[in-house]
């Protein structure tokens, strides 16, 4: 459905906080909007739900409404505590989703 | 608003037609037209069905904002929480509210102490200007709260 | 193979209050040339940063389908872009700083877009992709951002001089309901406000540029149907002759200006 880009430092020292950016191509169409043309109402279909797992387990989640902006854009930050994936998950209304891996170097 | 046109060269007449089309242009932008809005109260409910009979504080919570959004589509915000963020002290949650949009819920965000620091950037859709506020629950059950006034700049010229 | 999105992190990506900043590319490039200036100029410091990021700019999503498109066979000859120029060829550097170029075949002016499609049917046998698609806007978006930081700079002598002066023409002339041209606007009060609205220079070196209020990326020539909206006259169409020597026109008039595609403006 939707195309996601991230970035994360290649490779970072244990214990250090980086950040990480997030961006996915994505309407985020309110449900609240009408076909100019015939009246109707567009039905919603947003991304509701942003998680990122690393080291086994959820670092940061999130929560999105009709208020969040189209092509939604998230940063954060991570403490480095072991090499391995770092995996983005956005779920869609309707339950598609959208994944990615990128793969985090501690030294 | 003013219109600060040189008159020299555009004629009074072309200035009014196009403040004209600015006005229809406010009116069809309808990213939310025609709803129930949400108020101060809503956004007060919500926060209240989310975190209980918790007195809020102020303090510790930073929302960075733009005092005027060039366009309300796209309002970039940020929220940083202080927090040594230690398994034992650190921010859980926070919440976003806009009290002048449709609905008051705008984002909810979760954190743990692998987070490292408690602050996310994102960016959202502002319907007209209005205050936003942001509140964040730490582990100890403590809640922070901060608001903030936005104005918003409408449309964007030309198609 | 998506390995380049991660690039190292520095330090001073954490900004603090003060900054949606990030990675930003602005130190190499140029915002203003001799009178000219970006609209970038006139943008909000926030506007500003989401476009200097390549995470935080929605369009980069464009930059990425364009250089996949590339290198995908499409069409009976069994082709694709990159059959024939290299990922790395000297014509992808500086494409985005030259069109509208003239076509002594056609006898006129052809913008990139309509040089992309001329390919695509003359050498790939494939079908033409339509102006404001999600594909033509990734190609032209990827295309010109490989452009990015060299300075404008369209031909606008011998054979172009009829279609520049058609352009310049245009550009000048009073049109639609309200009786306004491009320059009563973009000459006369850059700079100033209508209504609310920050008027520019009318730089076309940042397109395809991601709008604010489109939610997306457009083509300049999406822009200037706006624009003749706007003023209540009927736009012309999509690669109409009248919009490809506006387009030369107005890339003339921000010549020495670095180019931004992908941009990002209200």
């Amino acid at each position: 459905m939707a195309k996601a880009r991230v970035k994360a430092p290649k490779s970072v020292k244990k214990g250090e906080v980086f950040e990480v950016k997030t961006l996915i191509s994505h309407k985020m169409e309110t449900g609240l909007r009408k076909n100019k043309k015939t009246g109707k109402k567009i039905p919603r279909k947003i991304i509701n739900k942003f998680s990122v797992t690393y080291g086994g387990k959820e670092v940061f989640g999130s929560d999105w409404h009709p208020a969040v902006s189209a092509n939604p854009y998230v940063s954060f930050f991570v403490k480095a505590s072991a090499s391995g994936p770092m995996k983005f998950q956005w779920t869609e209304d309707g339950g598609a989703v959208t994944e990615k891996t990128v793969n985090i170097k501690v030294t | 608003m003013s219109v600060q046109f040189n008159t020299q060269n555009i004629r009074r007449r072309d200035v009014l037609a196009l403040a004209g089309t600015g006005v229809v242009a406010v009116s069809s932008i309808g990213l939310f037209a025609g709803d129930a809005m949400a108020d101060p109260a809503a956004v007060a409910k919500a926060i209240k069905d989310r975190i209980g009979g918790k007195k809020s504080m102020a303090g510790n919570i930073t929302l960075e904002l733009p005092q005027i959004a060039e366009n309300g589509n796209t309002v970039p915000i940020a929220v940083e929480v202080e927090s040594p963020m230690s398994s034992s002290d650190y921010v859980k949650a926070v919440h976003i509210y806009a009290e002048g949009n449709p609905a008051p819920d705008v984002a909810t965000f979760r954190f743990t102490p692998d987070s490292g620091r408690a602050r996310v950037s994102t960016r959202m859709r502002m319907i007209k200007s209005q205050n936003i506020v942001a509140v964040a629950e730490m582990s100890n059950g403590k809640v922070h709260m901060v608001k903030n006034a936005v104005k918003v700049t409408i449309g964007g010229c030309g198609g | 193979m998506k390995n380049h999105f991660q690039g190292i992190l520095m330090g001073a990506v954490v900004v603090g209050l003060s900054g949606f900043a990030g990675i930003a590319s602005s130190a190499e490039m140029t915002y203003k040339a001799g009178d000219r200036s970006s609209g970038y100029t006139y943008a909000t410091k926030e506007t500003q940063g989401i476009q200097d990021d390549d995470i935080a700019n929605p369009a980069y999503v464009y930059v990425d389908d364009g250089e996949a498109l590339w290198s995908k066979v499409d069409g009976k000859a069994g082709k694709s872009c990159a059959s024939c120029h290299a990922v790395d060829s000297a014509m992808l550097s500086d494409v985005g700083t030259r069109y509208p170029v003239y076509n002594a075949k056609l006898g006129k002016l052809q913008s990139l877009e309509q040089k992309i499609n001329q390919e695509r049917e003359e050498k790939m046998v494939a079908k033409p992709y339509k102006w404001e698609s999600g594909s033509m806007l990734a190609m032209t978006i990827y295309m010109r951002n490989q452009s990015k930081g060299k300075p404008m700079n369209v031909s606008i002598d011998g054979p172009v001089i009829p279609f520049f002066e058609a352009g310049k023409k245009f550009y000048d002339q009073k049109r639609g309901q309200l009786d306004m041209s491009c320059a009563n606007c973009h000459v006369d009060n850059a700079g100033n406000r209508i209504r609310a609205n920050l008027l520019t220079e009318g730089q076309s070196n940042g397109f395809p540029t991601y709008r604010l209020k489109w939610q997306k990326p457009g083509s300049i020539h999406r822009r200037f149907r706006g624009c003749n909206k706007q003023v209540r006259a009927t736009p012309y169409g999509y690669g109409s002759d009248e919009y490809v020597n506006l387009e030369l026109y107005v890339a003339w008039r921000g010549r020495g200006l670095s180019v931004e595609t992908p941009a990002v403006r209200n």
